[in-house]
């Protein structure tokens, strides 16, 4: 986008064209020769694929757009004459529908990739943060998009979700009665809906471009994390990853294909093909396989937060003020008094550290016992947060931590290959996301192995997800040992390279 | 330079085991599984059947799915689980049976018919069961629908036309209500996406009718049936050996009949299912190749840096 210097084309037209806008100057600064660190796996094959599906869920929504009705006698019945009657208008629905699916599949992998191998770290903090941006955009298209064939599901779900906001303090419910245009969801809700459906995904293309632009001017991270230090560690973006993203992208629509095509509703909920009714309550609402991770930290919030807790949460803050200092001490402002004193020593400071977060730990328990299990403590009836609001602050904070995980891990090395302990943290904290989104998807009361309830294991998932942002990052940051890492891309490239001759 | 095919592997269980872990857990709270107990039990626990318990101007069948009762529920411990038929159409290879599709049609023209409407076909797409122009429009103009207004202002009967939907059996919701003691038999078209199950769920409704259990009391208008979510059906059994007379030499039983009917309603729901397989071998071999060719370019650019 510069106007910087230029090498002349040797084709006129190109020529002529590029002199007077270089666009194909940048192309091929940009997406030619652009320097690539020369040892990416297939996990750096998902932003493309991902920027795939969005171009892929915009072609294919204009075209439904155009045999759609926005009104809400009319939606179900133009989704079905969409299905029977369009010409290949079930092709360009059932695309569209598990595109939506697919397109998740390959972010939740590219955010995996980019937790995994510390990407969001220094100086890819901004490329981070609009990448989480554009996931809660998507969520938020996706979510529209499920209301718009005016189902039972897709109308149910809206109501379950739009009702969470009432739980904000003084200003919910207004918000809830703009979102639907009125007190129930109805015909406004859908025409609002549709507008803003239509109109996100192109947000989404904006702001996909300035995160690819952050990307270029910071470069990409690789498997190990370490920084490129000249010419002999990158490759050139074409041909060698033009090639392997091509590759990797043929995968992913075998897979894309194959679930399209024979087994389009795979995904889908039955109550998703009965025309939506305000009277009528289904049995169970289930959000779209997405959404269940967050779904099961919202409803896994059974209890109030009451002192016991708060005071809990708080004992775990003080035992990280150094940590989240790097040692500083803490200094009543007024007094002068030390409060926290100063940490030289991390290691010395451990002790005290896991002594703070056990008491903490009991501390949690009791008031998380006496708000499920009614164990009678004094005032432990007084909740300044209720289940609720509880809920839904979980439910949003589970993503808005991710805005300030460059922060809260600001270990030096990036990728986990040499940090053994993240490596465990981060693996179970997918783990637990996985799980969370199985039991985002069973009834309240399921039971696991008949003798205990799911809602428990997901309490304690949700738990171990926010520990990991909150304790175990910034602690891991101070303490964590990293193994010996390779001078440079290419030395390890090479010695990989040797080995692999070697054992052939 | 596949330096790390574990990543491969990951890729490969993320696009699979996400969505089907998941879905594996929606499909365990299925409205229909068999010993489910549900949010909405309170009214029908007091034993008055599903149907009549249903919202005022229910206009789709989201009531059944919704109801059922605590009681019913605890009789259906005894976990019915419902045949899975090797239907002609499963599988990616699968075909719909022209033959069976057209028994299906007339067992709804003749039977189903008098309850159960299905507005969103149109009698031009019978032509995809095997009728030819001819017999499709004697279809149509065996029904008589009202058209208008004409010039002069009045409503008319006419025979029907191909390009008219399936005629309705009651002129409104509440008519069918009425006519079916209180409960709403719902439109056919999407049936078979409407249920967990599918074809398989609309044979088991429709053979899994007996006596109630002893110490069951059913009142007049509920039949009990073993497929049903909560047992209690307020639909009398449709069908019986020998009801209906095939023309061709298929058995004349009730077995027969669920399973042509079954398929009919399948194809009805969704009835581009042959040419959506069709196209998708043909997009998954083309979309193989090409993956076969890219590999091989890749491995060729990649070749001066192993
Ligand atoms: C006498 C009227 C009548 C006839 C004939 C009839 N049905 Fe029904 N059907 C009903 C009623 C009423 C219901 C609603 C039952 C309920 O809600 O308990 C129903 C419900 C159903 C259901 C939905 C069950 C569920 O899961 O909610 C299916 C499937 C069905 N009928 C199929 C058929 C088929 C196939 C035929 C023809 C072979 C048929 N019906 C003939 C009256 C009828
Ligand atoms: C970020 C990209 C997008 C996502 C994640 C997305 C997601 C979805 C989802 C989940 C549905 C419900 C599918 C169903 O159950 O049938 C849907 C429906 C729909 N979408 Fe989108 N969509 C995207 C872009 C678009 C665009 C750009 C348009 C139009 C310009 C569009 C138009 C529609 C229409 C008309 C429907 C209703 C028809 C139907 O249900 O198939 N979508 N979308």
């Amino acid at each position: 986008m510069s106007a910087g210097p230029r090498e002349p084309f040797e084709n006129p037209v190109i020529e002529w064209f590029d002199s007077r806008l270089p666009i194909f100057t940048m192309m091929q600064k940009e997406y030619g020769v652009f320097p690539t660190p020369k040892n990416f796996n297939y996990f750096w094959s998902f932003g493309g694929i991902a920027m795939t599906m969005l171009i892929l869920m915009i072609v294919t929504g204009i075209f439904l757009a155009m045999n759609y009705t926005p009104q809400e006698n009319m939606a179900f019945d133009s989704v079905e004459h969409i299905m029977r009657d369009v010409n290949y208008g079930w092709m360009l629905r059932y695309l569209h529908m598990n595109g939506a699916s697919f397109f998740f599949i390959a972010v939740y992998t590219h955010i995996f990739r980019g937790m995994y191998y510390g990407s969001y770290k220094k100086p890819r903090e901004l490329l981070w943060i609009l990448g989480v941006i554009i996931f809660l955009l998507m969520m938020a298209t996706a979510f529209m998009g499920y209301t718009l064939p005016w189902s039972q599901m897709g109308g149910w779900a809206a109501t379950v979700i739009t009702n969470l906001f009432s739980a904000i303090p003084f200003v919910g419910d207004s918000i809830v009665t703009l979102l639907l245009g009125g007190f129930a969801v109805g015909n406004p809700t859908l025409n609002r809906f549709f507008a803003l459906h239509y109109l996100l995904p192109f947000v989404i293309v904006g702001i996909v471009f300035v995160h690819v632009w952050a990307l270029h001017v910071t470069g990409s991270n690789n498997p190990l994390g370490i920084d490129v230090k000249g010419p002999q560690d990158t490759l050139a973006f074409s041909p060698y990853y033009t090639a392997k993203d091509m590759f990797g992208l043929a995968v992913f629509m075998l897979a894309y294909i194959a679930v399209t095509f024979f087994a389009p509703n795979m995904l889908a909920h039955p109550d998703h093909y009965i025309q939506y009714n305000a009277l009528q309550t289904p049995a169970h609402i289930v959000p779209e396989w997405y959404f269940l991770p967050f779904y099961a930290m919202l409803r896994g919030i059974t209890f109030g937060f009451n002192l016991y807790i708060l005071a809990g949460i708080g004992i775990i803050g003080a035992a990280l003020w150094p940590v989240y200092t790097k040692g500083k001490a803490l200094k009543d402002p007024l007094l002068g008094m030390t409060i926290i004193p100063a940490v030289t020593d991390f290691g010395q400071y451990s002790k005290k550290f896991f002594t703070m977060l056990a008491i903490a730990g009991v501390v949690f328990m009791l008031g998380y016992f006496s708000q499920t299990m009614g164990l009678p403590l004094p005032f432990s009836k007084w909740v300044l947060l209720d289940s609720k609001l509880g809920g839904v602050i979980a439910m949003f904070g589970s993503i808005a931590i991710l805005f300030v995980m460059p922060w809260l891990d600001s270990h030096p090395v990036r990728s986990a290959r040499f940090r053994p302990q993240f490596k465990v943290a981060v693996l179970a904290m997918t783990a637990s996301v996985a799980i969370l989104g199985y039991i985002g998807a069973q009834t309240a009361d399921a039971m696991l192995f008949g003798v205990i309830q799911w809602v428990y294991i997901g309490q304690i998932l949700t738990g171990y997800y926010f520990a990991f942002f909150v304790i175990i990052l910034p602690w891991l940051s101070v303490t964590e040992k990293a193994s010996p890492m390779p001078n440079s891309i290419n030395e390890a490239v090479l010695q990989e390279n040797a080995r692999k001759a070697g054992a052939r | 330079m596949v330096r790390h095919p574990l990543s491969l592997t990951a890729m490969a269980v993320v696009l699979l085991a996400m969505p089907v872990v998941s879905h594996a857990a929606a499909g365990k709270q299925t409205p229909n599984a068999p010993g489910e107990e549900t949010a909405v039990a309170a009214d029908a626990a007091s034993g008055t059947s599903p149907a009549t318990s249903e919202a005022a101007d229910a206009d789709t069948p989201a009531a059944e799915t919704a109801q059922g009762s605590t009681e019913h529920a605890e009789a259906a411990h005894g976990e019915y689980e419902m045949d899975h038929l090797n239907w002609s159409f499963n599988g990616i290879f699968g075909a719909y049976d022209r033959a069976s599709l057209q028994r299906g049609f007339q067992i709804y023209k003749e039977v189903c018919s008098a309850c159960h409407s299905m507005t969103r076909l149109s009698y031009r797409n019978l032509s995809a069961l095997g009728y030819n122009d001819g017999e499709v429009k004697a279809i149509a103009a065996s029904v008589t629908v009202s058209d208008g207004p004409n010039d002069e202002g009045e409503m008319f009967d006419r025979p029907g036309r191909p390009s008219d939907h399936f005629k309705s059996p009651f002129p409104n919701v509440q008519a069918a209500k009425a006519g079916n003691g209180g409960a709403y038999p719902p439109d056919l078209s999407l049936i078979a996406k409407a249920r967990h199950g599918g074809a398989d769920y609309i044979h088991a409704i429709l053979t899994g009718y007996s006596e109630p259990p002893a110490g069951k009391e059913l009142m007049s208008g509920q039949y009990w049936n073993r497929a049903m979510h909560g047992n209690i059906i307020a639909m009398p059994p449709p069908l019986t050996d020998g009801r209906v007379a095939y023309s061709d030499n298929s058995p004349q039983t009730l077995e027969q009949y669920s399973r042509d009917v079954s398929q009919f309603l399948t194809w009805a729901a969704e009835p581009h299912m042959e040419e959506r397989k069709r196209i998708g071998i043909k997009a998954f071999l083309f979309m193989l190749v090409l993956t076969g060719v890219l590999f091989g370019v890749k491995k060729k650019i990649w070749a001066d840096q192993h």
